[in-house]
This record gives C-alpha cells, structure tokens and sequence, in this order.
C-alpha cells in the first residue's frame, strides 16, 4: 500500500489533497466537513488586515462554461478575500486545528503592501497554531484594484519584498501563491525564492470574461447589467498550471523550490501529472466546488492504487519524475517518426479523423476503400501530426505508432535514422552549431 | 364491462384508461433533455444517420443546431429536406432507418435518439408557426395533385415554393392520407396529423378539394387537360382478400378500418373490440390494429403470420412493442377457417407452414384460436382501374427515378408507385423530388420570361 503521507516544507498531512484557499474553506464548518471527508489539509480563505471586513457583491459570484452534457468545465469567480470579521476567522481557525492535529491548516493572508500592515498580521496567525502561511499575490480580481493581490504578484520586486518581511516576522513556513497573470512565470517564482520563501503555489486563477449574455449584452456573471473580469478555474486551466509548474520545476534558478500544484485538479490523474512535474502537493477548489468534498476519496483511491500497481512506495517516488523530460523545442529528436494507426475493430465509422485530415491537415485518412465506407491512414501523406487521435471520439482507436530505425518512412522515402539529431544540429537552421566545431 | 366479457364491444374500460392508453408512445423530449440527447451526436462526417434517411435530412446539422440553443434554425434544416419532418419524427421506423446506422451503435449499442430530437425541434417550429418558406412570384402554372397524403403534400408545398398553383383532389374528408387514418393513435396524439396539414398549406397556393376520388368524381384525362402537370399521390385503397371458409362473417374486419376508425374517435371508447381478437399478418398495420384492440381492452391479442419472424415487415422495435402490451405473437400459422357460431366468429383454425425449399407449404398439423373477432392486414392493394394507358408493373405505377410516369405531363409518387416503401419519408421523398422534376421540366419547356425578353 502506497504511502500517501505528506510532508511540504516540514507541514505535514495524511495525505497530499488540500482544498486550496477559496469559498470551500471560509468558515470552520466547510473546513470540518472537509476534514471529514477525508482532505489533508487547508488553506483558509485569504484573510485580510483588522477592521471592516471587504464586502462581496450582492449578485452572482461565478460564470462557467461547460462541456458536453453541461458538464463544467470552467469556472471564473469574482468573490474577493473573506468578507468575515479577521477575529472571527482566527478563533475558527484555532479550534478547528486543535480538532485536527494531523490536518495541515494553513492561512491565506492578503494584507496592504506595507511592512507593517504584515508585520501586524502575522503574529496573530502564528497564535492559531496554523502550520504555514500562504501569501496571496495571486487573486486577480477586485483587491488588484486596491494594490493586492496580483497587483503585488505581478511585480517581482514587490514579492521579494513581502516575502522577506514574512520570514521576518514569523517562523510559519512561507508559500508564495503566484498569478499567472503574467508572461513569464519564472520571473515571480525567482523572486520568492529570493525574498526566502519556503515553497511557490500556483496557479492562482486567470483573468477572464466566460461569457456574454447576447440578449443584454453584458459579460457574465452580471451584476446588474454589468460585468468585470474573474478568476478563471477548473478543468480547463490544467494545462496552463502545468506548464508554469514545468517552467519552475525545471528553471535552474529555482529548480528544488517546493511547489505546491493548483489548477483544474479534477481526478487522482490530474493530481499525478502535478506531482510528476515537481509539485510536493496539491491544493484543489473547482472540483469540490463541482462535486462537493467527497471526490477526495476517489483522489486518494485512485493515487494509491495507481502508486501501487507502479511500485512507487511514498510520494518522493513520484514527485518531480517527469521533469527532465520536459524540454525546449530545439531539442526534441527530429529523427523521431510516428504514423496514425487506426484500429478497425475499435473504429465507428464516425468520419471525424477523415474530415479534420482532409479539411484542415495533410489528407492522409481514407473515406472510402474499394467504395466501402472505410477509414485508413495514407502513410505516403501522415506527418503523425495527432490531430486524429484528438479528434477521434473512442479511446485507443486510434494511435500513434513510431517506426522502428531503419523502416522505411512512406512520406519520405527514407529510412528512419537512428541518431537522434534536433533542430540546433539540422542543416536548415541557419544558426546550426557545428558538430566539428 | 371489463376485459372478460365475450362479444365485440365499446366501453372496455373506465374512460380515463382509454386516456392512458392512448397517450403519446413517445413523450416529447424537454429542453434539457434534448440538450443531454443532442450532445451524444458526434457530428460525423458524411453522416450515415444522414445517408440512411429517405429524405437526406442534415441530421448533424439540425442535431448541432438543437444542442447550441438554436431549434428554430434546427427545424430549418429538417423542414428544407422534408416539410413533414413533423409526423416523420413521431412514426418513422428510426430503429431501422437513421438510428440503426448511427454510430453509436457500433460505439455502445445505443443510438442518438435522433427521431425524438427532430421532434424537438420541428415542435417548437410549429407551435411558433415559424414559416420558413415563402412562395416564389407567380409561374402562372397549374398543377393537379390527387391524393392528400405524404407524397401528395410534399410535391405540393415544393410546388408552391416554386410559385406554382396546385389543386389537391382527395377521396376523403380530411387531408393527410394514412397520416391521418393509418397510424396507431398514440403515435400522433392531439390532431397533430391535421395541424402539420394546416402548417403545411400555410405557404399558400394550396386549394384541397376534399371528396374527390379519381375515376369516380374526375378522370386522369381530364387533369391532364386541365392541369400543366399532374402528380398522382394516390395510397391502397384495397385490401387482400381473406380466401377462406367464414371469410366473410361478422366479426372479421379490415385491420385498416380499425386503425381509421380509432384515429377518428375521441374517446376511443366507442370503438368496439372482441374479448379475444386474432390479428393476421405480420406487417406494421398488424402491430398496430394488434396493440391498439390490447389498449382497448381486450383480454387476449394474438398475431398470427404464416412466416418466421424474421420475415415480419414489422420492425423489431414494434413487435417488442407489442409483446410489452401484452399481444402474443405466433409465427407459422397459416389461416384456414373461420370457425362460426350462430353465424358469428367463434375462433379460427390454422395451418401450421413451415419452408419447403424455398417454398411455403403447410405441414398437416392445425390449430385452433378461440376468438371473437378477426382482424385482417394481409396487405393493402392498389386499384388502378382509372389509370387508363398508364404502364404499371405488379400493380403499381412505373416511373423513372424523378417520377416521371409513362404519361407526359404525368409524375407519381408514394405507395402507388413501384418500388414505393410504405412509409411516410419514403412517400414525402418521392413527392418533394416529383415537384422538383416537374419544375425543371416547366424550365425547360418554357424559359424564364426574363430571359426571353
């Protein structure tokens, strides 16, 4: 059995599922049924400075889009950090961490960019027995306008800075929450680590309009009329938050920093990918949003199982183990040959790899054969471009098969080279290095 | 009265099973179901749904329409195929046509439920009255329909399109042919067969004169020197005879006057029925005069064919229908006599058949079915006797594949033809493409005004 313990910079949880800091973890009573339903740990709703909580719209909060029988796929929220009193949320906090010791609980903070605004916050944080703390430079919309949120992410300096005031002033660990607001996601993540940070989280959610009502025309969600920009969530952001996880992971200024994976988490799968590609844990919203707090136990199966029939004992087996394949462009081998297969057997007949093939690539998929409604790769013409097998609506129908060195490559007429040669070495590229040289 | 009582008669039931009885087989989708069903299309290419349909329907097409909220445009695409896409969606054999070729099937043996969905939208259409078509200016053409039947309103709603005038003859006092006397009740409930009637002529152009039959009240000469064209819609008005002893008794009727009569009744509990009814044949106007004399209250329904039941006309779908209601259905028996007491039907003996080479002979062994009354659908027939020098073949009309007939100025389509289905979008392709043809052929005959000025 996969041991699914979790230690992130020296936070430890059962297991490496928490709830990421949004409405699912505003109060003590989400937090219990979290708890309850199995989540390794939390990160409370952001708290902001003493006073006047914010306040929320009085209208919807969420736009979505979805897929296919209305399943979401999308969500953009615009709610801002918890509009509950801060000694509220403390008192909560604290008892629902001394009810679950072996829970990791950990607080969002989102205080006014001044040293003292942060080093007024902290020790009243530190008092709740909380096992870190996670900084909010990510929340893109609302508080940005008052100068929080991704308005500090989306400045390196301004994250160093903070960063450093929070080692400062409390001995929490410290998570940075990173915006992907931003063109460069190494940037940001430099930063924390140079401020100190103990670990980066992200994503956070993306700008976003989901939709426009046609009959008013106003974005959704609308508030009377009108509409402003959200967070974007869900599945749909997977690939997004990969790839800035990717990007960091393999980044040799901040390869090592701890990570923890947010964005679309859905499945056990979705988690897996995550940790593959360097994050220590998770942290998950959209789903639960979707499914309520149950799904975890699915998350946990489901990584145990897949830990199982692999072999990996613990969560170090696994994490990071797909970060040295990720790489630039330049150097994927481009004496690497695939061709489309298509299985008849699995095939419906559906027509949907000819069409994409014929109408919008390479015309390389029969229609017809012998006048028989038929479906077959034309070697001569498949580039093994993929679209096929994304397009195809069964599983496994249709796959990519590499041709073994020295088979002939129908499109070429060559023989598959064995050496694996890129684009710095091709002849074509004029900035090509000499072997020799 | 209940189901016990011996005898052919009404009032069966309590009338608020009647109600039950007969209500729609197939309730029409909700929007969001609808939605669910309409996001299973997986928008193939040169759909197979598409090639299997009569009609070349865009089924993609008006599926993708329906599952992006736009069933108005949806009902467009179904309409510019088959006007009557309407009564097509509630009694097309979808199981052996469009639904049987998605491929669905193959994926997880359960087709998009493409029949319910174009009701769905074709529905909406009409309830909005949503005309979609307007008539092209005048021809100046007059054309002569006989028949108010699937193929007889499809050529005349395209011929109206195409700014045509068209007088419609047709022998009985509704329009709608077999639409309206020929399916079971719960497959087209609420008048729908007449208000598609009304959507139909609601284009214009269109006068129907009901009453009318050809060779009794106006002969096919007369049109055509009447007319600029004719089109021939006509159904089978004949029936088989049943050649056997006590044919002819009370008791033993037509399954097609049945099924008439029961589309004609409001309540359905005027319509009498036997305690114990055999059914011969195996085609759909046998399940359906079957089920219907079930839902009526009759304790025992038997179907009786003298073949297997894969030689049954009647789909799959419908004789599970069937067996669900509670009608048994046997295979193999052959009738032989009618079985008379006090002059009325008492039972029926059969012969069991088997296959001798090919060949369907009687095995000596017979069985008797106790009943009070007797259905026949052994087939309906064409009566052609007022078609005059028109060629026919089998007893139907020969016509070429537009439907031209042997006659100039004369085009046929539907169940009187050869090679005609016995199906409602088989009828409304023939009609629709006859229209067509028949507008070329004005076309050629006289070009466009415009063009000779």
């Amino acid at each position: 059995m996969a041991d699914l313990r979790n230690n992130f910079v020296g936070i430890k949880s059962p297991n490496p599922f928490w709830l990421a800091s949004a409405p699912p973890t505003d109060k003590a009573y989400n937090v219990e049924r979290a708890f309850k339903a199995g989540w390794g740990g939390v990160v409370w709703k952001t708290l902001g400075e003493e006073g006047p909580p914010v306040v929320n719209v009085n209208g919807p909060r969420y736009g979505a889009i979805w897929g296919a029988d209305r399943r979401l796929l999308g969500l953009n929220n615009i709610e801002l950090i918890t509009d509950r009193d801060l000694y509220v949320n403390l008192r909560e906090m604290k008892q629902v961490k001394m009810n679950w010791p072996d829970r990791a609980l950990i607080a969002s903070i989102m205080v006014p960019c001044e040293e003292n605004a942060w080093k007024a916050i902290l020790p009243l944080v530190e008092e709740t027995g909380a096992d870190g703390i996670e900084l909010n430079f990510g929340c893109p919309h609302g508080m940005s306008e008052r100068g929080m949120g991704s308005a500090v992410g989306q400045v390196p300096e301004y994250i160093e800075m903070v960063v450093r005031w929070c080692k400062q002033y409390t001995r929490m660990p410290v998570i940075t929450k990173l915006t992907p607001n931003i063109t460069d996601i190494r940037k940001p993540a430099r930063a924390a680590k140079a401020g100190g940070t103990d670990a980066v989280s992200l994503i956070n959610t993306i700008n976003s309009i989901t939709s426009v009502n046609l009959d008013t025309f106003s974005p959704e969600p609308s508030i009377d009329g009108r509409g402003s920009h959200g967070g974007y969530c869900g599945p749909a952001v997977k690939p997004i938050a990969l790839n800035m996880v990717a990007e960091i992971a393999r980044d040799p200024e901040t390869h090592g920093l701890p990570i923890s994976g947010i964005g679309g988490i859905t499945t056990w799968r979705d988690a897996a990918e995550f940790l593959a590609l360097g994050a220590g844990n998770v942290q998950v919203c959209t789903a639960a949003m979707t499914y309520g707090f149950k799904i975890v136990q699915e998350m946990i199966s489901g990584l145990s199982d897949w830990m199982d029939a692999k072999g990996h004992r613990s969560l170090d087996d696994v994490c990071g183990r797909a970060v040295p394949n990720v790489t630039d462009w330049q150097y994927l081998n481009l004496n690497y040959v695939a061709k489309a297969k298509i299985d008849q057997d699995a095939c419906i007949k559906c027509g949907r790899c000819h069409i994409a093939c014929e109408d919008t690539s390479h015309q390389a998929i029969t229609q017809f054969v012998n006048g028989v409604r038929h479906f077959e790769v034309i070697e001569e013409e498949c580039v093994g471009c993929n679209l096929c097998v994304n397009v195809c609506p069964v599983s496994n129908c249709i796959t990519m098969e590499p041709l073994p060195a020295g088979a002939l490559d129908k499109r070429t007429g060559k023989p598959v080279d064995p050496n694996y040669a890129n684009w710095t070495t091709h002849p074509n590229n004029p900035m090509a290095r000499q072997a020799a040289e | 009265m209940g189901t016990t009582q011996s005898g052919i008669l009404g009032g069966r039931l309590p009338l608020r099973e009647y109600e039950d009885n007969f209500s729609d087989l197939h309730p029409p989708l909700d929007k969001h179901e609808a939605l669910v069903a309409s996001d299973r299309c997986y928008f193939c290419h040169d759909a197979p749904c598409m090639t299997a349909c009569p009609t070349s329907i865009d089924i993609p097409m008006f599926i993708r329409q329906i599952a992006t909220g736009n069933p108005i445009g949806s009902a467009k695409t179904i309409f510019d195929q088959n006007i009557l896409g309407g009564m097509c969606a509630r009694v097309c054999p979808t199981e052996t046509l469009c639904e049987q070729a998605c491929v669905r099937n193959t994926a997880e043996e359960r087709p998009v439920e493409i029949g319910r969905l174009q009701r769905y939208a074709t529905d909406i259409a009409m309830n909005e009255n949503k005309q979609f078509y307007a008539r092209a200016a005048s021809s100046g053409r007059k054309i002569a329909v006989v028949g108010a039947g699937p193929a007889g309103l499809a050529c005349a709603h395209r011929l109206a399109v195409n700014g045509h005038d068209v007088v419609v003859y047709d022998a009985r006092e509704k329009s709608g042919g077999l639409n309206e006397y020929g399916i079971a009740a719960y497959k087209s409930v609420d008048d729908f067969a007449q208000k598609e009637v009304d959507y139909v002529l609601s284009i214009g152009g269109i006068e129907v004169r009901h009453g009318q039959a050809l060779g009794r009240d106006f002969s096919l000469a007369d049109l055509a020197e009447q007319y600029d064209a004719v089109f021939l819609g006509l159904g089978l008005a004949g029936v088989n005879a049943l050649r056997i002893e006590g044919g002819n008794a009370e008791g033993v009727q037509d399954a097609v006057d049945f099924i008439a009569a029961l589309r004609q009744s409001k309540t359905k509990a005027d319509i009498p029925v036997g305690r114990r009814v055999v059914v011969l044949g195996g085609g759909m106007t046998a399940i359906d005069a079957a089920v219907q004399a079930k839902l009526l209250g009759a304790e025992e329904v038997t179907i009786c064919y003298r073949r297997g039941k894969e030689h049954m006309n009647a789909s799959e779908f419908e004789q599970d229908l069937a067996t669900s209601k509670g009608v048994s259905i046997r295979h193999w028996l052959q009738p032989k006599r009618i079985a008379l007491k006090d002059g009325r039907v008492a039972g029926i003996e059969l012969d069991y058949t088997t296959l001798d080479n090919g060949k369907l002979t009687t095995t000596g062994e017979t069985g008797i079915i106790a009943a009070d009354q007797i259905f026949k659908a052994i087939g309906q027939t064409f009566e052609a006797s007022s078609l005059g020098a028109l060629q026919m073949e089998g007893g139907r009309i020969v016509t070429d594949a537009e439907g031209r007939t042997s006659l100039d100025k004369v085009w046929a389509g539907g169940d009187c033809v050869l090679g005609g289905e016995d199906l409602t979008v088989s009828a409304v392709a023939m009609g629709r493409d006859a229209a067509e043809s028949i507008n070329r052929a004005f076309a050629v005959a006289q070009p466009l005004a415009s063009a000779v000025a």
